[in-house]
């Protein structure tokens, strides 16, 4: 038989159902994959075998008797290591939580396993999930399987490296200002952001809470959509968890059947009369050329397909990046106050009083990005300076969220460059934090404005040695994830047709 | 603009112990960053109101069912110190 690695959702329930594999092999394939290459790519910081093994037995013997395994039934899936999953290691990329053991599963993470998904480990990500490189880390860097002199883009990194190389079928991240997305689009593999509330933060370590959400990625829209169908749902365990979608019905209701009616045949129908901004502001000349290019293709694809499509103007979208990096390290600074020493985590030695235990024990703990953040917050939040800095970024979100809702009463979905470049050398911007934080320009709106984001290969560059994939965003309004899962895959049907096979992929297939 | 002072004064409201290199690094840094943010001073936003959060959620109370937390002993399990059914921490005040 043929490599069981790089299939698709679709492909691996088939040969199940048909036993032609078990889950147990599936895993072990993944695994072995895993262990033959993960020392040159770095994906995973520890592996879950034990777990895996378990979960596939349990698909196998559900199978036997003949009953439902579940909608993820024998899928490998890397989850990224700031959501717990019990009796694991839980590092978020932070030296400061030692050894911690997590005592439960994240609601994601039950959710998942619950469908009968295979838990292959656990992801690296930049330490706490601030970065975009995912560079910060007190472990070792992951690689970007096309070229492993670069990065594969952060924070989310890990688990993008994971299903980029074929490890596992999908990845589950977060996305806090486009943790999810910038290494999709790196990677060259789908990745989303859902709708802020649509699912469960339970047993995801915090970042900024207003602005965190967890996705998946995968290699295809529809396992993309598979996936979050199983993730998504209200939660008694997340107060801000959304409750209304689920209890409206008939015409009231949001469409959250991601799955139904991704039908190849009909798929470019959808595309006819559909309206789409392409946002204007992120096509200056900060956007790199090839990247402009690709994004001028689809623009005429799209046209070709019968869509209307515009080029608009978002007011206030610039200025998203500083209104981000106020509000979000605001809310990590006291977020990560409780990583103290005191519950868990690695403590200081013999420290004298309390307070330098604290101090002692977060100066070890804390790398230097995790450092800027919180000085940063707390900077924003202390006196004198609130009004300044938080209140006014506070304000200026608010403005941004009323320009999209503008925006979106004469579009369906937005289209933009997910990034300015696409994947850098490693080393090329850690010192410059600024410059490091531009990476995100496009990405972050769509975190201050909670509306979902997804983002899909669209093309390969060729301006760098070796081929780099360029991903494409799209936007839409609040709980029209239905609309950019239909838009996203109507256009992978009538793109040029692409594998996006990494080297790493390509050579275990 | 950011002095060495203002670094000092937050860092120990941060609780964090930094040394004199980290400190002098955060000074430019942190200015350089703040600098770029004054891009916010030109957006009038007389009477806008604060967004703290991205939907205008409501509370709302979970039904009064009994269920089962994971307990102190297993949350204690993961405590760098402990005694009996305590966290253990040097002295708090005299």
């Amino acid at each position: 038989m043929s490599s069981l690695i790089g299939k698709r959702i679709g492909e691996l329930k088939t040969l199940l159902q048909e036993k032609q594999v078990s889950a147990a092999e599936i895993a072990e394939a993944h695994l072995d994959h895993i262990k033959n290459n993960d020392s040159q790519t770095h994906a995973f910081l520890n592996l879950t075998e034990e777990l895996a093994r378990k979960q596939a037995l349990a698909v196998d013997q559900k199978l036997a008797r003949g009953e439902d395994p579940g909608a993820l039934a024998g899928i490998p899936v890397a989850i990224k290591d700031n959501i717990s999953v019990a009796e694991y290691p839980l590092t978020c990329g932070s030296k400061i939580l030692g050894d911690f053991i997590a005592p439960y599963n994240a609601t994601v993470a039950e959710k998942l396993f619950t469908a009968g998904a295979l838990c292959l480990g656990k992801a690296t990500l930049d330490e706490f999930a601030m970065g975009s490189s995912n560079e910060n880390t007190s472990f070792p860097v992951p690689r970007n399987p096309w070229d492993i002199d670069r990065v594969p883009g952060g924070s989310s990194g890990g688990p993008a490296v994971s299903v980029a190389s074929g490890y596992s079928a999908i990845g589950i991240g977060s996305d806090t200002g486009g943790s999810i997305r910038l290494p999709a689009s790196f990677c060259g593999i789908v990745g989303m952001k859902p709708t802020y509330g649509l699912v469960s933060r339970f047993g995801l370590t915090a970042y900024a809470s207003s602005l965190d959400q967890i996705g998946p990625f995968a290699r295809s829209v529809e396992d993309a959509a598979i996936t979050l169908s199983v993730l998504l749902g209200e939660d008694g365990k997340d107060a801000t968890s959304l409750r209304a979608p689920f209890e409206k019905s008939g015409e009231q209701a949001p469409d959250l059947d991601f799955v139904q009616g991704l039908k190849k045949d009909n798929a470019p129908d959808y595309l006819k009369g559909l309206r789409v901004g392409v946002i204007a502001d992120f096509l200056s000349d900060a956007i790199s050329p090839e990247i402009k290019a690709q994004i001028d293709k689809v623009r005429k694809v799209l046209g070709d397909h019968g869509a209307i499509v515009e080029e608009v103007t978002v007011s206030h979208i610039k200025e998203a990046l500083p209104v981000y990096y106020i509000v979000a390290t605001a809310e990590a600074s006291a977020n990560l106050a409780r990583f103290d020493g005191v519950r868990y985590g690695a403590r200081a030695d013999s420290p004298s009083d309390i307070t330098t235990l604290y101090n002692r024990s977060r100066e070890a703990g804390f790398g230097d990005e995790v450092k800027r953040r919180i000085m940063l917050g707390t900077y924003a939040l202390s006196s004198g300076y609130y009004d300044a800095y938080y209140k006014k970024a506070q304000q200026v979100r608010r403005l941004i969220k009323e320009s999209f809702d503008r925006t979106f009463e004469r579009f369906d979905v937005l289209l933009s460059p997910t990034s300015p470049s696409t994947a850098f050398k490693i080393g090329e911007k850690v010192d410059d934090p600024l410059t490091m934080y531009l990476c995100d320009i496009a990405t972050l709106p769509a975190n201050l404005a909670g509306i979902p984001g997804l983002v899909l290969p669209c093309g390969i560059s060729t301006e760098e040695k070796k081929p780099l994939p360029v991903g494409l965003q799209l936007l839409a309004g609040q709980l029209k994830d239905a609309v950019l899962i239909k838009t996203a895959f109507a256009l992978e049907q009538v793109l040029p047709p692409e594998t996006y096979e990494s080297p790493v992929l390509k050579a275990a297939i | 603009m950011i002095t060495a002072k203002d670094v000092e004064h937050v860092a120990r409201l941060a609780r964090l112990s930094l040394t004199e290199e980290e400190k002098s690094l955060y000074t430019d840094q942190l200015s350089r960053i703040l600098d770029y943010f004054s891009a916010l001073d030109q957006i009038d936003t007389t009477g806008v109101e604060p967004m703290s959060h991205p939907v205008s959620a409501t509370n709302v109370l979970r039904s009064d069912t009994v269920v089962n937390p994971p307990g102190h002993e297993k949350m204690l399990k993961t405590a760098p110190d402990k005694e009996d059914a305590f966290f253990r921490v040097p002295k708090i005040s005299d």
